[in-house]
């Protein structure tokens, strides 16, 4: 696969605060990748260190096949960090336009990018007289300019309200199919769990975790199972070695699988056994409960 | 580097606050230049035609004409600390470096329109300079027109340095009413090191070594021309006689500081954490 970023023991200290510690990963072309990790963990210091904004202490990084210097590797990069940053005294159409100078592309692309997030018809309206949301949108459009070879975002939906929300991961989701590389850093894990294929854990600047999304724990996924005949279905299944954990909640049982198992095949056993199940859901772990469980066990 | 005095003049030019300011800083001095080469007639009590004093004479307008032109550069020094200014307050300063700007580049884009705009004004004052040369002079001979217009080049490089210091104050304060009194601590620090060498040595050496104060180099480019103009009226008082010819080393002196003050800016935003 064809390396984009290669990050190798990066390491940021801030006077005693170590920001981000002996980082490495490396993100391929092609897939959707979420940096994920509770506020202060590092995510936007490792951000800004590819961006050439933070300096780094010690490591190395290198963008594309390392032969490219950083500030021409990011001409091929698009990133949105934080807030939208553009001069609040000049158009939508003149910021991009600056944009484009920067990034050497012609001029024909801007209106085609405005197109795409919905800002042609406030092209010529100031920057400072747009909604938050719009200005992400324009930053959006502004990433978007030089049809990167990866798209950074770093907390893209904050402070926005729900519809603004929704228009952004309708953006995102669609800028994905289009098998444009993204690297999404987020600590909204609902956010990062329906775009992304592969996840960077980070806790206080230490990775956690890196690879594919459903592979983050081991796990075998679990059942919610309801009967009238409580005591005796929990009976059978705290004695059957395929069931570790098992948890009520009020009636709710919930029992976690050791081994695979499928829905039918416990459905026919208890069938067996001459239990009738009133409630039977499997389920894998949401990212939430495996993010939270990863962070604690550490 | 076209593409970089590009960048930054466009974000000068669309933003009307800037746009003033440079409108008032070439048009200013341009105006006062104008008026005062016309005749004004006091209620028929007096005239004053400053024509008619000489200082409209190849080559001693020159002389005249970069000194006064020299004291509106305030209003420009306020533009080049803005545009650091708002590049942190706006903070695109760190979305041009991710949108791929290289830091020497910023630098770079800031330095060469400094350069730019001392050279439009210095072809401005030159070329008022000389139409009223022209108009007033009593000498109109090629060698007298031109001799002494190394006044436009001094101009020029005073300018260009002074705008640089305004560059590294910028860069180093991040707000621009903070870089411009940064300026005026300068000036009175420089005073009170001034003071302290003619306290522990004599006059003549501490003046010798003000010279290479940033701010009285600058200022040592361009001499005042009154004692000039006296000298012209009262050419039997020799006490009068001073040294306002631009050297070389002054030139150099000038040079050496803008060199230091844009590496400073540099390396002071390489080491920064945005």
């Amino acid at each position: 696969m064809e390396p984009i970023l290669t990050i190798t023991n990066l390491t940021k200290k801030f006077g005693y605060l170590t920001a981000v510690q002996d980082l490495s990963f490396t993100i391929n072309k092609g897939n959707v990748y979420g940096i994920l990790g509770p506020n202060g963990s590092g995510k936007s210091t490792t951000l800004g260190i590819v961006l050439n904004v933070v300096n780094k202490t010690s490591g190395n990084f290198h963008w594309f096949d390392g032969n490219i210097s950083t500030h021409n590797a990011l001409k091929k990069v698009g990133a949105i960090i934080e807030r939208p940053n553009f001069y609040p005294y000049m158009t939508a159409y003149q910021n991009l336009k600056l944009v484009c100078k920067i990034k050497e592309v012609p001029f024909e692309k801007i209106e085609e990018k405005l197109e795409i997030v919905g800002l042609l018809d406030r092209k010529d309206h100031k920057f400072r007289t747009y909604s938050l949301g719009m200005k992400q949108r324009l930053a959006i459009a502004s990433a978007l300019l030089n049809d990167p070879e990866i798209l950074i975002l770093d907390e893209p939906t904050n402070g926005l309200d729900p519809q603004g929300i929704h228009q952004i991961r309708e953006i995102i989701k669609s800028i994905a199919a289009n098998g444009t590389t993204i690297l999404l850093a987020s600590h909204l894990l609902d956010e990062v769990e329906k775009v992304c294929s592969h996840v960077v854990v980070l806790r206080k600047g230490v990775k956690l975790y890196s690879g594919r999304v459903d592979e983050m724990i081991n796990s075998y996924g679990f059942f919610q199972l309801k009967a009238t005949e409580q005591s005796q279905l929990l009976n059978i299944l705290e004695t059957n070695p395929t069931f570790g954990k098992i948890t009520t909640e009020n009636d709710l049982i919930t029992a976690f699988l050791n081994e695979p198992m499928d829905a039918s095949t416990l459905n026919k056993l208890m069938f067996e056994k001459g239990i009738t199940l009133s409630h039977l859901v499997k389920r894998k772990e949401s990212l939430e409960e495996q993010f939270l469980q990863l962070t604690d066990n550490k | 580097m076209l593409r970089l005095l590009n960048l930054e003049l466009q974000k000068l030019l669309l933003n009307n606050v800037s746009k003033v300011l440079i409108f008032i800083s070439f048009i200013l001095p341009f105006t006062v230049l104008i008026l005062s080469s016309i005749k004004i007639n006091f209620f028929n009590l007096f005239t004053l035609e400053l024509g008619e004093l000489g200082v409209f004479n190849f080559p001693i307008i020159w002389h005249i004409t970069t000194f006064f032109a020299s004291q509106f550069k305030f209003f420009f020094a306020i533009v080049v600390v803005s545009m650091i200014g708002n590049e942190y307050s706006n903070k695109t300063l760190k979305q041009n470096l991710i949108d791929g700007l290289s830091k020497k580049e910023f630098i770079l884009s800031k330095f060469y329109t400094i350069v730019f705009f001392s050279l439009l004004a210095t072809i401005l004052i030159g070329v008022a300079a000389f139409c009223i040369g022209m108009y007033y002079s009593s000498y109109k001979e090629a060698s007298i027109i031109f001799r002494e217009t190394n006044f436009l080049l001094a101009y020029f490089v005073k300018l260009v340095g002074f705008f640089s210091l305004c560059l590294l104050f910028g860069m180093l304060v991040k707000r621009s009413a903070f870089a411009l009194a940064f300026l005026f601590v300068l000036y009175i620090l420089e005073w009170i090191v001034f003071g302290l060498l003619v306290w522990q040595t004599n006059m003549e050496l501490a003046e010798k070594i003000q010279n290479f104060f940033p701010l009285k180099s600058m200022y040592k480019l361009i001499d005042q021309p009154f004692q000039r103009i006296m000298m012209t009226k009262f050419p039997e008082k020799m006490d009068l006689a001073y040294d306002y010819a631009v050297h070389w080393y002054e030139i150099v002196i000038v040079l050496v500081w803008t060199a230091i003050f844009v590496i400073l800016s540099y390396k002071l935003l390489k080491n920064r954490d945005l």
